[in-house]
């Protein structure tokens, strides 16, 4: 495509110009910017509900904008399907990344465009070797005829990126890509990010997490609550200022201070191990204690603490101790019933129920609390659901109202409030922020803060390192199923690199 | 799952079901008064000629409403109406315990024995091992009917008293004037329960929660084999007690029975605004649901359409309702 002497002076791939959509009258995005240049990684950010993905919607096509222009390569385009902007080069790789399981990788890539021969029907070796081409250039290991299902997320994300390349594309939009990578996965995603850019390729790269904004962009566009608010190069930014930009308010710190001193021993855990997974674990929980336990992906934090829900199987021999007494837990149901609560990494999965509303999501771990001689008694329901909905401050139009469409942050305090509605003590909460904005993590922190002087105990798993830190009364780190550090806020600060060299196996002295 | 009037929405599903039951019957009046010259809307019409017709097939989807709230589904209905009315004729007709009503008490307890006893295979399926409830009760169905062809030597078992007959048959006379079906009376008592179940109970939110999404149930400490047995249980139930009333009303144990009544329950659930990938079904609804059936059944007899043709309208509404209700949009 010939490009005029202009884009070649402003060095824009894109320009996205005074964007604006409402939907029934409500703002989505009005009088919103984006500039992106050719080669550059730059990040899109703002809290949820922001307008990124609607912004994200109207450069592929499925929103059409109400008013403003979009150039692309210098020339004005209209994108009205999604058709459109994959022609023109822009290319979309969505959280779920749209594979199809069941497929192959080059079943996956060609869908829709497969190469034929001269019958008409697939030629499969052709398909296999030109898929071949595109993942040299992202370079991965595995095979075109590998079946998706049998990949990482990580290796997913690979292939959907090399199918856009394929198509031609010449602007990438990563929703989020890092989400559910370990690590090392995020740094391999990276290397490639920075190849693409030799490549001249751009990038829009869409996360909650800064650090790694901070890490591979290099300008930022922030967006508030529909609004533009600026864009600037990453050099001339920090992370105070970046947060302060996002939510508009000035925000302390990121994390509340801590008020309680963990008093006596509330759970204690022996030996326990499930064999290929976890060995022999001990640890001890005390009251009004937040105990964070950090690790990579894969290093066994969600398995451990599932096996002490009782979600999972324990091998024979582990010793629980529950104020002392011996206590055994084989299922969640025993689990609830010795006071355990459980808040799943996996929210929308196994945290709430979607389509059912705030009031049966809360009350549906301790049915027995509201049912009389087996009928439900629904005022009692509604009444103990308006309470947690006052303390927990869930913004909700009504107790009736579906799950669904509440945010994340409000979802998650639903699943909280459904935690301490079965009078749980110690409440396990696995990634309790994740894909949460910044505002309502911070509540979340407060609540935590409220629960600890209620005298509940805490074990709560991230993988925000900073947040591990921040909120943590004691850390442990997990590695490879072992417990290979403890480190106690009370006797020394705690500190990333030691925390991280754990994490990395290196047990501490 | 409010069903108090105050928060009564109007554009639910069921809300356009009933609308829709509605428009037919007073298009069949028109039609009926016009050329007919008599009323189709009429107790005599409605309620002795389409509420008998349909209630043994109402009480069977107010039970396979659970299982398809809870993501599933029971094949097996059809199959327990024969086998257990089977079982019910041969104990009245041979009435190894006592004459009489005892023995038919016997007889009718055994028959719901039965679909109990079906529904509780249905329900250890598919609470312990992965395979599907389609499977699950599509294998059940072969077994109870293959076992009521055994059980019969593929004859029907005739010649049962006029008494127990009434079962199916009889009428309630509240007055001179006023006559109930009594499988229509069985038909109310099983909805209110039902209905009371799903809406007031803690199995009935389970197994909503369950259709919905089944990980957070089981994290939330619930039981959750235990409510895929009652829920199969449950449909096993109501199916034993029509299959009983059905016994009645052919005034014989018949292995034939109930075929393709699985269809027929189906259809009412999803006419009557059910999701059929669960999580969503009201009993109201369902209710609803088999009477548009039947009134459509009992318009095209009144047009001389032959049965035949009946099958053919009955798939068209199925898709209409469902076309209603999830929209023209699979594309977004």
């Amino acid at each position: 495509m010939p490009m005029s002497d202009e884009t070649k002076n402003s060095g824009n791939i894109l320009e996205m110009k005074a964007i604006s959509k409402f939907f029934f009258g409500n703002r989505a995005l009005e009088n919103v910017h984006l500039e992106i240049k050719y080669g550059e990684v730059h990040a899109l950010i703002g809290e949820n509900g922001a307008g990124k993905s609607t912004l994200m919607k109207i450069l592929s096509g499925a929103y059409e904008k109400d008013s403003g222009e979009i150039i692309f390569e210098g020339n004005k385009v209209e994108i009205s399907t999604p058709q459109d902007s994959q022609k023109l080069g822009v290319s979309i790789i969505y959280q779920e990344f749209n594979l199809i399981r069941g497929m192959s990788v080059s079943e996956n890539m060609f869908l829709g465009r497969e190469p034929c021969n001269a019958l008409g029907l697939i030629d499969s070796r052709k398909r296999n070797s030109d898929t071949q081409i595109w993942l040299d250039k992202v370079s991965v290991k595995f095979k075109p005829t590998d079946l998706v299902q049998d990949l990482s997320s990580a290796q997913a994300q690979f292939v959907a990126i090399a199918s856009a390349l394929s198509k031609g594309a010449r602007l990438i939009v990563m929703d989020e890509p890092t989400a559910s990578l370990t690590n090392k996965e995020t740094e391999t995603l990276f290397k490639l990010i920075a190849d693409l850019k030799e490549q001249g390729i751009a990038i829009i790269f869409i996360s909650h997490h800064l650090d790694e904004i901070f890490e591979i962009c290099d300008s930022v566009t922030v967006l508030r609550d529909g609004l533009y608010v600026d864009t600037r190069p990453i050099a001339d930014i920090d992370k105070e200022t970046l947060i302060r930009m996002m939510v508009g308010r000035e925000l302390s710190k990121e994390f509340p201070p801590r008020l309680t001193t963990p008093g006596e021993s509330v759970l204690n855990v022996s030996g326990m191990s499930r064999r290929g997974v976890l060995k022999n674990i001990d640890f001890t929980l005390r009251k009004g204690e937040i105990l964070g336990i950090y690790g990579l992906v894969g290093s066994g934090r969600t398995e451990m603490v599932r096996a002490l829900y009782g979600a999972d199987r324990r091998d024979r021999g582990a010793g629980l101790l529950l104020y002392g007494k011996p206590i055994d837990i084989r299922s969640p149901r025993e689990g609830i019933s010795r006071g355990l609560g459980f808040l799943p990494e996996e929210r929308k999965q196994q945290g709430v129920i979607l389509g059912m509303s705030v009031a049966n999501n809360v009350t549906l771990a301790a049915m027995e609390k509201i049912t009389r001689h087996a009928v439900l008694n629904e005022k009692e329901e509604l009444e103990q659901t308006e309470k947690f909905v006052r303390s927990l401050n869930i913004k909700t139009p009504s107790v009736h109202t579906v799950v669904q469409t509440l945010s994340g942050g409000n979802q998650q305090k639903v699943v909280v409030a459904k935690c301490i509605f079965t009078d749980a003590s110690v409440l396990i909460f696995d990634e309790p922020t994740r894909g949460i904005d910044v505002g309502a993590k911070y509540e979340i922190y407060l609540l935590m803060n409220e629960l600890t002087q209620l005298g509940k105990s805490i074990i709560m798993i991230s993988s925000d390192l900073p947040e591990i830190i921040g909120m943590s009364d004691r850390v442990l780190v997990m590695w490879e199923g072992r417990l290979t550090g403890e480190f106690d806020k009370a006797k020394a600060p705690l500190e990333q690199e030691s925390i991280m060299k754990a994490a990395a196996g290196e047990v501490a002295a | 799952m409010n069903l108090s009037l105050k928060k009564f929405r109007y554009y639910t599903p069921e809300f356009f079901a009933l609308i829709a039951l509605c428009v037919l019957c007073a298009l069949l009046e028109w039609y009926s008064v016009a050329v007919f010259e008599k009323n189709f809307v009429s107790y005599d019409n409605l309620v002795i000629n389409v509420a008998r017709q349909v209630s043994l097939n109402a009480i069977i989807a107010c039970g396979m409403a659970f299982a398809i709230l809870s993501g599933g589904i029971d094949l097996s209905v059809g199959a327990i109406v024969a086998f257990s009315g089977v079982i019910t004729a041969s104990l009245v007709k041979n009435h190894p315990v006592a004459p009489g009503w005892t023995g038919y008490g016997v007889a009718i307890a055994a028959g719901i024995a039965i679909g109990l006893l079906c529904g509780l295979a249905n329900g250890l399926i598919v609470a312990y091992t992965k395979i599907p409830p389609f499977v699950a009760t599509f294998a059940t169905m072969s077994v109870a009917r293959g076992s009521a062809y055994v059980f019969t030597n593929g004859t029907p078992i005739s010649g049962l008293p006029a008494a127990f007959n009434e079962v199916g048959k009889g009428y309630w006379n509240v007055s001179a004037a006023l006559r109930v079906p009594i499988p229509v009376i069985l038909c109310l008592v099983v909805f209110v329960f039902c209905w009371f179940l799903l809406v007031r109970t803690r199995f009935g939110r389970y197994a909503c929660a369950i259709g919905n999404n089944v990980d957070t149930v089981r994290l939330a400490g619930i039981n959750v084999r235990k409510i895929y047995i009652q829920i199969y249980m449950l449909v096993g139930f109501v199916s034993g007690i029509s299959g009983v009333a059905q016994c009645g009303r052919l005034a014989s144990g018949q292995p034939t029975a109930g075929i393709n009544w699985e269809l027929d329950a189906i259809a009412s659930v999803v006419i009557g605004g059910g999701n059929i990938a669960g999580g969503r079904v009201t009993i109201f609804g369902t209710l609803i649901g088999a009477l548009i059936i039947g009134v459509i059944n009992t318009g095209l007899n009144m047009l001389g359409m032959l049965y035949y043709n009946q099958l053919i309208v009955k798939g068209f509404v199925v898709i209409i309702a469902v076309l209603l209700r999830s929209g023209l949009n699979r594309e977004s």
